[in-house]
């Protein structure tokens, strides 16, 4: 397999009995960039984050992670890899220290640096006054920062992160992808599972997942130019029954109301969809100005997942 | 090797602290031998006593009234109601009143010459067994000495025990106690202990990293060694203040052989762990455990009185072989170099046991 990539997944298949949690996934992660998977729940992240980490066996595929077939060889990755769930899942009945102590012992940083890096991890996530809290005391966005610093004290060159956002507040998501970028800069691949639309944005590449498939593959910026759909904003005083309009006609993918705008997604290959939507609007007496605009990742999303779910990415089990 | 120590070292600091965290847990270390000490040495006493009884004296002579006073003093009976009639005294059998009724008819002086008829009868709550054969000891008593008619016999055996003369249950039981007090708390807090993990996400985190399904399993024990010993000594001190229990053996030995059956129930923990997905079922599976070691191992019934597939299932277990060297090493004085089969069959309990626990958990989640 590929060592210019740090991690390589070909036909990646789980199954949990009747159900294919992931299908046929096939990935090729660059070193030195923040990877996002981006999906509903469901749709099959975690599953290829632990199969990736070697949690979970796959049902079929191969999957290569820093030169190592995993998972006959994930004990050789432990060192290598930190590993931040979805699930908060350090000590809660132990503070901050006594955490991060456990953390460096069981990655056995040597006794002289361990001191020195504690301090220095604690300062840098900014736990130094919550160094002797018990952790059950701490705020959402303090123990997602711990998580971090615990996932990365032993300098791991491979970070997974599977959904580390999602119960914190929009200032700790920015601070935290803050640090994100910091151990980019350092070298430092992450692999980083969400549903937020704003986060995946902020990825080098994104795997748009759905239903266990990998659905669409590519930088952020590529994905929005290269969508398959021609994007349209309806301003218009009567948006709901416009709406109800355009959902009804089947060459009209998807159609978001956004206080008084649509946003609508047409297939490309519909004549001319600026044309079609004002004049389906305007047989029915809807004034409306209708403009073509750039796609955002929402509409990729929706594009690559198959229109008229209409439902975004909001979770569908 | 220094890493692994390292590791190891840490998760037993880790379990340690946290459990000095945990209130409950930590009552329960010195709790359960406590509550289970007082309870088996007070309240389960083999040597009952004092039974509630009542007299219907038809005869009402001399000598019947000796032989009532007799059966009092002998302090296995306590009269406590006096009726007229054989009926009055099955009716308070009958309602629980009285677990013994002694019927003397009103020609019992003349009875008592024919030495072919029973003079007197003893009517006996049967429902439960224990009184019944109690009770059945009281038909040994004899008569008034000076009444005794020459050629009666002596009894044929006369029965001599050194170890426990007094016949005192709780010289028996608390030294097996430990023994059961151990089989508890050992499995049940191992089997928590991985379990609780797993519940809490913690075990998700801990497989991906370089800690090995050896140090993780030996890490947790080790704290409950501690706690084991400490357990033994508190149930010993207890035995020998309270219930005056004699350590006839050496002190050594006994913590050697606490130590074997630690071990053994220890292991059986993390195996129940590596089974349990919830703490719930963890305490479930230790419960199926618990029960028959009390009923099997010659704890409660006497060993070589059960049925031989009792028996043979009985050795299967760890308290069978613990109670037994405990029981020789406490009461008897043995050493454990005399009983080398109960110690083999200890450590391969700890082994086999061990070895399940490593091979069944796997550093995965599926």
């Amino acid at each position: 397999m590929n060592p210019d990539f740090a991690i390589r997944a070909e036909g990646l298949t789980r199954r949990f009995g009747a159900l294919t949690a992931v299908n046929r996934v096939t990935l090729a992660i660059p070193h030195g960039q923040i990877y996002g998977f981006l999906g509903p729940n469901g749709s099959g992240k975690s599953t290829t984050i632990r199969m990736l980490c070697g949690l979970l066996k796959p049902s079929a595929g191969e999957v290569s992670v820093l030169g190592h077939a995993v998972p006959r060889e994930a004990e050789a990755l432990r060192h290598k890899i930190g590993y931040m769930t979805q699930r908060f899942s350090l000590y809660e009945d132990l503070s901050v220290e006594e955490n991060l102590r456990f953390m460096a012992r069981i990655f056995s940083l040597p006794r002289s640096a361990r001191d020195g890096r504690l301090d220095t991890t604690l300062r840098h996530y900014r736990l130094e006054s919550l160094a002797r809290r018990r952790v059950v005391n701490l705020s959402g966005g303090e123990k997602q920062r711990l998580a971090l610093a615990a996932a990365t004290l032993h300098n791991p060159p491979l970070l997974f992160l599977d959904e580390p956002t999602s119960a914190v507040d929009p200032q700790s998501r920015r601070d935290f992808w803050d640090n994100l970028f910091t151990l980019t800069a350092t070298g430092t691949t992450i692999l980083v599972s969400t549903h937020y639309m704003d986060e995946a944005e902020r990825c080098h590449r994104l795997a748009i997942l759905d239903r266990g498939r990998l659905v669409a593959e590519g930088p952020p910026r590529a994905l929005m130019r290269d969508i398959a759909a021609v994007v349209l904003e309806i301003e218009t005083p009567d948006p709901h029954r416009a709406g109800e309009l355009l959902r009804a006609e089947p060459w009209v993918g998807s159609v978001a109301q956004l206080g008084t705008r649509l946003h609508a997604l047409v297939a490309r290959d519909a004549v001319q969809p600026l044309e079609a939507v004002r004049r389906r609007l305007a047989a029915a007496g809807i004034e409306a100005r209708v403009e073509q605009t750039a796609a955002n990742l929402e509409d990729v999303f929706v594009a690559a997942t198959g229109f008229n779910r209409g439902d975004g990415a909001a979770g569908h089990g | 090797m220094g890493e692994r120590l390292g590791r190891l070292a840490a998760i037993a600091v880790k379990e340690v602290r946290q459990l000095s965290r945990d209130r409950l847990s930590l009552g329960m270390i010195i709790g359960i031998p406590l509550l289970q000490i007082l309870l088996f040495g007070y309240a389960i006493n083999l040597d009952v006593r004092h039974l509630p009884a009542g007299v219907a004296d038809m005869a009402n002579t001399e000598l019947s009234r000796e032989l009532i006073a007799d059966a009092q003093a002998s302090q296995v009976v306590n009269i406590r109601t006096r009726v007229a009639s054989v009926q009055a005294l099955e009716r308070l059998l009958r309602d629980g009143k009285i677990a013994v009724g002694i019927y003397i008819p009103p020609d019992f002086d003349r009875r008592v010459e024919n030495a072919r008829r029973p003079a007197a009868q003893l009517l006996v709550d049967g429902s439960d067994p224990t009184i019944l054969g109690i009770a059945e000891g009281l038909t040994g008593l004899s008569l008034p000495s000076r009444y005794r008619p020459a050629f009666a016999a002596a009894p044929l055996f006369a029965v001599h025990d050194d170890y426990n003369p007094e016949h005192r249950s709780a010289v028996d039981i608390v030294p097996a106690l430990i023994g059961v007090i151990l089989n508890f708390t050992m499995v049940l807090f191992t089997a928590i202990a991985i379990v609780r993990e797993r519940e809490r996400g913690n075990l998700e985190l801990l497989i991906t990293t370089p800690v090995s399904t050896l140090e993780l399993m030996s890490g947790k024990i080790l704290p409950y060694i501690v706690i084991g010993l400490v357990q033994v000594t508190l149930v010993l001190l207890v035995g020998v203040w309270l219930f005056h229990v004699p350590l006839r053996g050496s002190l050594l030995n006994l913590y050697l052989a606490s130590l074997l059956f630690i071990a053994a129930g220890l292991s059986l923990g993390l195996f129940v762990s590596t089974l349990a997905r919830t703490q719930f079922q963890a305490v479930q599976l230790t419960v199926f455990t618990f029960l028959p070691s009390i009923l099997l191992s010659g704890f409660m019934f006497p060993f070589d009185g059960m049925p031989r597939f009792a028996r043979w299932l009985g050795e299967l277990l760890p308290l069978t072989h613990f109670v037994r060297l405990v029981r020789g090493i406490v009461l008897r004085g043995a050493s454990l170099a005399d009983m080398p089969a109960d110690i083999y069959a200890l450590l391969a309990f700890f082994a086999v046991f061990m070895a399940l626990a490593v091979l069944n958990f796997h550093k995965r989640l599926d």
